[in-house]
């Protein structure tokens, strides 16, 4: 049993992953209608900020997790006014190589200076050590991955169904062009967007440091994954991205242990089973 | 030239110009719509443009609201030079927009499409003045936008511009598809806005509406303003309104 609640747990972690991911990408797709490959690329760049501001400045996990997130969505912010918004009008396939080509160059730049290895980074003191539940060992900072990333999901699941800025960016993802003409500047809008769902995976990069390390590859390896997460889940439904990502992480984890040789296909085959009966996804609604 | 001076015979003198458009030519991709539309609104006035379908009348609106890709001439509103001007800029300087397909948002609930369009100015109408104009949204602000009957959610696409305090609004075709006792409602709405001093654009195709609220009309064909009369020559008019519009 405790290898079963062990797995579990793990799944919970690359879910909470997941639906951070996923979340960024749906919210992302929403008002700018692209889908951003470049999104494991600035996963990777949060943890390389939190690395970085660890080792050049000695600022430690608190501020890399308040700061990593603005630097990488800064950087996004930048991405998009000086490329992505071209793409405005034109076929998906062009955000896709956009996208995908400038997550080859992110992910070749940093291989250059750090090759491939990882690169340690401690768990903050505050959360070092565990508990033991009665049932299982709890390592503290895995559970802190877990609530926190539950919390954010739901924080941006709030401002996006539940306030008046949430209320301009569904209003502009139906129709921008009205939204506009109600006196929103709705390309500033749109950059500021882009900066939220970069930033969302820049956090998750910071969360995943002290776990899986820091290396120029780890969102590369990560992002598959998410986009059949977010295929399942159905684009554009941020509820549906959050449950999903979990939902999946946890049946991969239940995977790992019942039938370990299939853990590493489970989420793809629930894609095709998925895509079969429902093509825009569980919760998706038809383009 | 002729469009021009036919505009000009038909304003009143001597009051406030909100609104003057000259020689506006607009596009919709490689088509070109408006061929020199020339026209103006003088403040407190309800203008209607008649024309047929396809004759340019919700283009040359969408171009005053700066929502159309290309377009030349001159849009002139408050005295400012509005031809280059962004929508959102537009918007800003009070000029409010109700779109011909209504654009109620299906992802917002009545409140929050109510509650949608920034305040760009005082002045505006209340929550309440609201209600009072339009009792029917008050029942239903917790429903999705557009689960609304299409004559509550032209209400609604009217109501949701009023909050804004923007003084011009451009209403298009807001008697398109509904009951008669809809029409009525908001006629008395565009009288009473007009009352207040509001400054109102219409786009009709229903001339008996129109002639119950107008001031002045402009008869637009092929993309250009061919004719304009006040509604106190409207009686005189109307053998060649009968065969501008084909009715």
């Amino acid at each position: 049993m405790q290898a079963l609640y062990a797995q579990l747990l793990v799944g919970l972690i690359n879910g909470s992953f997941y639906a951070l991911l996923s979340l960024g990408l749906a919210v992302i797709f929403g008002m700018l209608n692209i889908i951003n490959f470049a999104h494991g690329a600035v996963y990777m760049m949060g943890a390389f900020v939190a690395y970085f501001l660890l080792n050049l400045t000695g600022l430690g996990y608190w501020w890399a997790l308040l700061i990593a997130p603005i630097v990488v969505g800064i950087f996004g912010m930048i991405l998009e006014r000086t490329m992505l918004q071209w793409l405005t009008g034109l076929d998906h396939l062009y955000g896709l190589l956009l996208t995908f080509g400038m997550a080859l160059i992110i992910q070749g730049v940093f291989q250059n200076y750090f090759g491939s290895s990882g690169l340690p980074y401690a768990i903050p003191d505050e959360l070092k050590g565990g508990m033991n539940l009665g049932f299982m060992f709890l390592p503290i900072y895995r559970g802190w991955v877990v609530i926190f990333s539950l919390i954010v999901c739901i924080a941006t699941w709030y401002l996006i169904e539940r306030t008046r800025l949430g209320a301009y960016l569904r209003a502009a993802t139906e129709n921008p062009t009205l939204v506009r003409a109600f006196g929103v500047n709705v390309p500033r809008m749109i950059t500021l967007t882009y900066g939220l769902g970069v930033g969302l995976a820049a956090l998750a990069g910071v969360l995943s440091a002290p776990i899986n390390q820091v290396r120029p590859l780890m969102g590369a390896d990560l992002i598959i994954v998410v986009f059949a997460v977010v295929v399942i889940g159905g684009m554009g439904s941020i509820m549906g991205s959050i449950i999903t990502g979990f939902a999946l992480g946890v049946i991969e984890g239940l995977t790992k242990y019942f039938y370990p040789e299939a853990s590493n296909t489970v989420v793809f085959v629930l894609m095709v089973l998925v895509l079969l009966v429902k093509p825009t996804g569980l919760t998706g609604r038809a383009a | 030239m002729t469009d021009l001076k036919m505009a000009e015979v038909a304003t009143k003198p001597a009051t406030t110009q909100v609104l003057s458009v000259s020689d506006l030519q607009a596009w919709y991709g490689e088509s070109h719509i408006l061929h020199g539309i020339n026209f103006n609104v003088n403040a407190g006035e309800v203008v209607t443009l008649l024309g047929r379908n396809g004759a340019g009348k919700t283009t040359t609106l969408k171009s005053i609201m700066g929502i159309i890709g290309k377009r030349t001439g001159s849009i002139r509103f408050d005295n400012q030079e509005i031809i280059r001007t962004s929508s959102d800029k537009i918007a800003r300087m009070g000029v409010a927009f109700c779109p011909e397909e209504r654009g109620i948002f299906a992802s917002l609930d009545v409140r929050e499409n109510l509650l949608l369009p920034p305040i760009v100015r005082p002045g505006g109408l209340s929550l309440d003045q609201i209600f009072d104009l339009f009792p029917n949204l008050k029942e239903r602000l917790n429903s999705q936008g557009t689960k609304l009957s299409g004559g509550e959610q032209q209400m609604l696409a009217i109501a949701r511009i009023l909050r804004t305090g923007a003084r011009f609004l451009m209403l298009d075709e807001p008697t398109e598809g509904l009951a008669p006792v809809i029409i009525q409602q908001i006629g008395h709405t565009i009288a009473r806005l007009k009352s207040e001093g509001f400054t109102i654009l219409l786009v009709e195709q229903n001339f008996r509406f129109a002639s119950t609220v107008a001031d002045r009309y402009y008869i637009v064909e092929h993309g250009k303003v061919i004719d304009g009369f006040a509604n106190s020559e409207l009686s005189s008019n109307m053998d060649k309104l009968h065969t501008y519009l084909g009715v």
